[in-house]
């Protein structure tokens, strides 16, 4: 028996962000090689493109890259549900995203809800998400026939997620039972499933706000400017800043937009999303804010504490 | 969070992170009851090391009306609305905190024996485990379970909080004296280190913090201990195993082959060799999204493409060829039951190992353990929450480590084929028939063998019985020549059909008895009430008879019609050869009552023996 080489056994210790992309990695290739149809769904935040990432990571080791473009390494497409009413330079990121890496990219919109004027003064968060982006999700699972959608949800968000599971079992219409959920051990997912369900697969479920936001500064990835302080249009509503972000935002009455520097802790719906005032403009100042302050995340996305424990109602009806 | 983190924070960022990035990452298990305070030591480290948010510290406030100081910690950590109402936490949850030196990840699981489920499944992934011991009660039953339980799930570290010392006034000897008893309890149990800490979770007592009223105790804190217990598994430095997840094959010129590590190193330029084929090559490159390695371990997700054009793909295993795991058919293994509805030994479940997915037999239940008193009871079979041993068959040959030897490789979990619910949780113990020591030949020898399966019906009788709402029975006549007995048997029958149940006569032909005794039970196999009126005059054919079909699905009918009507029937026939049943089933006699109110006494005979689902609606279909 040789001895054992000290040294060597001790270098052989993966730090905890790598131990986190090495599960990351393996849910992803569970996933893919078990399903039938799966998809990434891509929402052009942070999470995302950590998990576009891991995506990368999975099956496009160095070597294996083809002429048409890295992404096209993905054995599934990305689809965005687009509610209409993201920043604009959500949209732009996401353009350039898909066009750099040649992904094969789907995009979805609720024409209905388009064209019955869905937007989020008049109907109200509740309403206004149902329909733009939790019903036009289940359109685009159900038309595309997708068995598998990847999300970048983590358990850290908020309260009624500490119980998800990586494999987020899922009806024929597309509901969430938190009772009829599988147990879940070791690293042994059952994706097995019959014709229209599905699971809904979340590769960053062990991974909290400061994992994702140390991911990206280790590894360089790209994330939307909007979450870098900046001088931005905003006017101040129900205690936080809303930026006016094009021509379709309604003022009140005496509502005049200020030039103030913000940045968004989260990204979705432009008069849904609060932004804080700040200072941070590297990813290391946004990690040096988030540790010093201590509002937590979810607090500037407004769909979420219409009432208490509504994300679990959400849920429960579709929504990631 | 501490201040000089604070500070530091403030201060030199970069470096911070620099050092952040250093962070291990630990997994844990903290199992109590409602009452034991779990959740309030839990919400106390995450309060304590600056996890809580302002928004989240003020929905709790809100929650419980309370103002000021006091916050009840217990409401950080507790999830689902219909938890919240019923007060009690029903699923595993997970949590997340971080120090200087590590990232916590907590499985939150209910301790009571009616959740064992969500402790075995909490525990899978820890590194160690945390009890809860309430100072005032001492060491309950349920303690001992959940240190068997941790035992099973081979947590290496075993940790013992004995909460609400403050309750009993910070008393050394409470303490000691549950530290005597668990020592000895869990010194066989095979955990790498047992600790026991004095804690109050409530008052913050020894949690965070050293506390003043316990000077008499020496040892760490409990975030001391998270932070300082050994992590990393001993067989992340062993027998290389990597379990093949998905062939990554961009164009013809690349193919790799895509894995987590589940044990040991490889090297560029080791031999390997692929199971089950057997084929060996030699390590091309270890690829990664960064670039190429030249050594990789567990658990690294990595590619790795071999020299050789050799047939490779998931479910399959890389390994060292001087290093094999066992190669088996027939296992044995701790088994815990995770279904409402029972183990059937008689079904063929769908069995998940690595990345490999194989139909499998139970061949035995050898026994279950009583969770009140931890002794080793017989079996037939495992309920929901129940922990047991048993023996299986695989349709092709598992590769697998002991689970003691390597978590990864250990494991499995069983799926219903039906309903597609994961249904039990396994850990390996080794091959069935106990060798430690397999050769080579014999490995492929293994490999190459045939299904490991007995070729036999994979529709056990319960899943017949749930399908077709009744059991298979064998209905047999007996009566003299000329009593009317095929009368009888086709107004059964129609009777039957009428009800919606699914019955046939077992027609006369020109075969002999043991004919119809095949004939008989393959009816009653397949779920049928099987009606039959073949002659069977003597004793002797009724044992054969209840020989072949067996007595719990018989029922004899004599059908004791009057002698001088039979033989002014049949008046060719050898009536002296009769002999009467001794225990008939029921008796029914065709010159005193009319055909159909003779298949309704055989009815209620089949009715009172649980033959059918519905036992109301074969009422009311009278």
């Amino acid at each position: 028996m040789s001895q054992i080489d000290v040294s060597s056994v001790l270098a052989r210790r993966l730090t905890h962000l790598q131990l986190l992309e090495a599960e990351s990695i393996h849910i992803l290739r569970e996933a893919a090689a078990e399903f039938d149809r799966p998809v990434m769904l891509y929402s052009i935040g942070k999470d995302s493109s950590v998990m576009l990432r891991l995506a990368l990571k999975a099956f496009a080791p160095k070597g294996a890259i083809t002429t048409e473009g890295i992404g096209r390494a993905l054995p599934f497409p990305l689809m965005h549900i687009n509610t209409t009413w993201k920043f604009r330079e959500m949209i732009a990121f996401r353009d350039a995203t898909a066009k750099g890496l040649a992904f094969n990219f789907i995009e979805h919109i609720n024409e209905e809800g388009v064209k019955a004027g869905m937007n989020p003064f008049d109907h109200g968060s509740n309403e206004y998400t149902g329909v733009m982006k939790t019903v036009a999700l289940k359109q685009a699972l159900s038309k595309h026939e997708f068995d598998c959608a990847f999300g970048g949800a983590r358990r850290d968000e908020e309260r009624s997620r500490a119980k998800e599971r990586v494999y987020s079992f899922r009806d024929r219409f597309h509901q969430w039972d938190p009772k009829n959920q599988r147990p879940e051990l070791w690293n042994l997912y059952n994706g097995r499933i019959r014709k229209g369900e599905s699971v809904r697969v979340f590769p960053l479920s062990n991974w909290t706000e400061l994992d994702v936001w140390l991911y990206v500064l280790v590894e360089k990835i790209p994330v939307v400017p909007l979450y870098f302080a900046a001088e931005r249009p905003v006017v101040k509503r129900d205690g936080t800043w809303i930026m006016v972000d094009d021509d379709r935002m309604r003022l009140e009455p005496g509502e005049k937009p200020v030039m103030k520097k913000v940045r968004f802790r989260t990204l979705g719906c432009y008069p849904l999303s609060g932004a804080v005032e700040s200072e941070a403009t590297t990813v290391e100042e946004i990690i040096q804010e988030m540790l010093l302050t201590k509002v937590s995340e979810r607090q500037g996305r407004m769909i979420d504490h219409d009432q208490d424990g509504s994300m679990e109602l959400k849920k429960r009806e579709g929504y990631f | 969070m501490q201040s000089t983190e604070t500070d530091l924070i403030r201060r030199d960022i970069s470096g911070y992170l620099a050092s952040y990035q250093q962070k291990e990452l630990l997994r844990f298990v903290a199992v109590g009851s409602v009452d034991d305070g779990k959740s309030t030591l839990i919400g106390r480290l995450l309060h304590d090391t600056g996890m809580v948010y302002e928004d989240q510290l003020a929905a709790v406030k809100r929650a419980t009306q309370m103002e000021g100081e006091e916050i009840d910690f217990s409401l950080f950590t507790d999830g689902l609305k219909a938890e919240r109402e019923q007060g009690i936490t029903i699923d595993v949850a997970y949590r997340y905190f971080a120090t200087e030196r590590r990232k916590f990840i907590i499985a939150d699981t209910p301790g009571h024996v009616q959740y064992t489920r969500n402790m075995v499944t909490g525990a899978s992934t820890a590194d160690v485990a945390i009890i809860l011991v309430d100072a005032r009660l001492g060491v309950l039953q349920q303690t001992k379970r959940h240190a068997y339980i941790a035992a099973l799930l081979g947590i290496p570290h075993f940790t013992i909080c004995v909460n609400k010392m403050d309750l009993v006034g910070y008393d050394r000897g409470v303490y000691e004296r549950i530290q005597a008893q668990l020592s000895e309890f869990t010194k066989d149990l095979g955990f790498t280190s047992v600790t026991f800490i004095p804690i109050s979770a409530l008052k913050g007592s020894n949690v965070v913090a050293k506390s003043e009223h316990t000077p008499w105790y020496e040892g760490k804190t409990v975030l001391e201990h998270l932070e300082t217990v050994p992590v990393g598994l001993s067989y992340e430095q062993s027998h290389f195993r990597m379990p093949i997840q998905f062939v990554i094959r961009p164009n013809l010129d690349y193919r790799g082959f895509a894995g987590q590590i589940a044990g040991g190193v490889l090297k560029k330029g080791d031999e390997v060799m692929v199971l089950p084929s057997g084929k060996r090559s030699r390590v091309k490159s270890i690829d990664t999204f960064d670039g190429s390695l030249d050594e990789a371990f567990a658990p690294q997700s990595v590619c790795v493409r071999l020299e050789h054009e050799i047939d490779c793909s998931r479910g399959d295993m890389l390994v060292h060829p001087n290093d094999l795991p066992v190669v088996e058919r027939h296992v044995e293994a701790h088994l815990v039951w995770m279904s409402e509805k029972a183990l059937d030994p008689q079904k063929t479940y769908i069995l998940k190992h690595t990345s490999q997915s194989a139909r499998v037999q139970i061949d035995h239940v050898r026994w279950k353990k009583d969770l009140d008193t931890l002794q080793e009871v017989p079996a037939a079979t495992l309920d929901l929450n129940e922990i047991g041993r048993i023996a299986f068959s695989t349709h092709r040959a598992l590769f697998f480590d002991a689970y003691t030897t390597n978590r990864q490789t250990g494991a499995f979990i069983l799926v219903d084929s039906l309903t597609n619910d994961t249904v039990g949780a396994g850990m390996i113990v080794g091959p069935a028939d106990g060798a430690e020591k397999q050769d080579l030949d014999a490995a492929m020898k293994e490999l190459r063998a045939g299904s490991g399966l007995t070729p036999k019906t994979q529709v056990s009788p319960r899943e017949r019985f749930e399908r077709m709402g009744q059991k298979g029975a064998v209905v047999w006549l007996v009566g003299r020549p000329g009593s009317g007995r095929w009368s009888l048997a086709y107004a059964l029958e129609r009777r039957l059909f009428d009800l919606g149940r699914t019955a046939t006569v077992v027609d006369p032909t020109d075969e002999d008895l043991r004919s119809m005794l095949s004939a008989a039970k393959a009816g009653a196999d397949a779920g049928l009430v099987t009606v039959c009126a073949f002659p069977s005059y003597q004793r002797a054919d009724r044992k054969a008879l209840r020989d072949k079909v067996g007595s719990e699905r018989l029922v004899v009918v004599y059908v004791n019609t009057d002698e001088k009507l039979c033989r002014e029937r049949r008046p060719d026939a050898d009536h002296d050869a009769f002999e009467a049943p001794q225990h008939p089933d029921v008796t029914v006699a065709l010159d005193q009552v009319r055909l159909d109110e003779a298949a309704e006494t055989i009815l209620d005979v089949l009715g009172e023996r649980g033959q059918f689902t519905d036992a109301r609606a074969y009422a009311r279909g009278r």
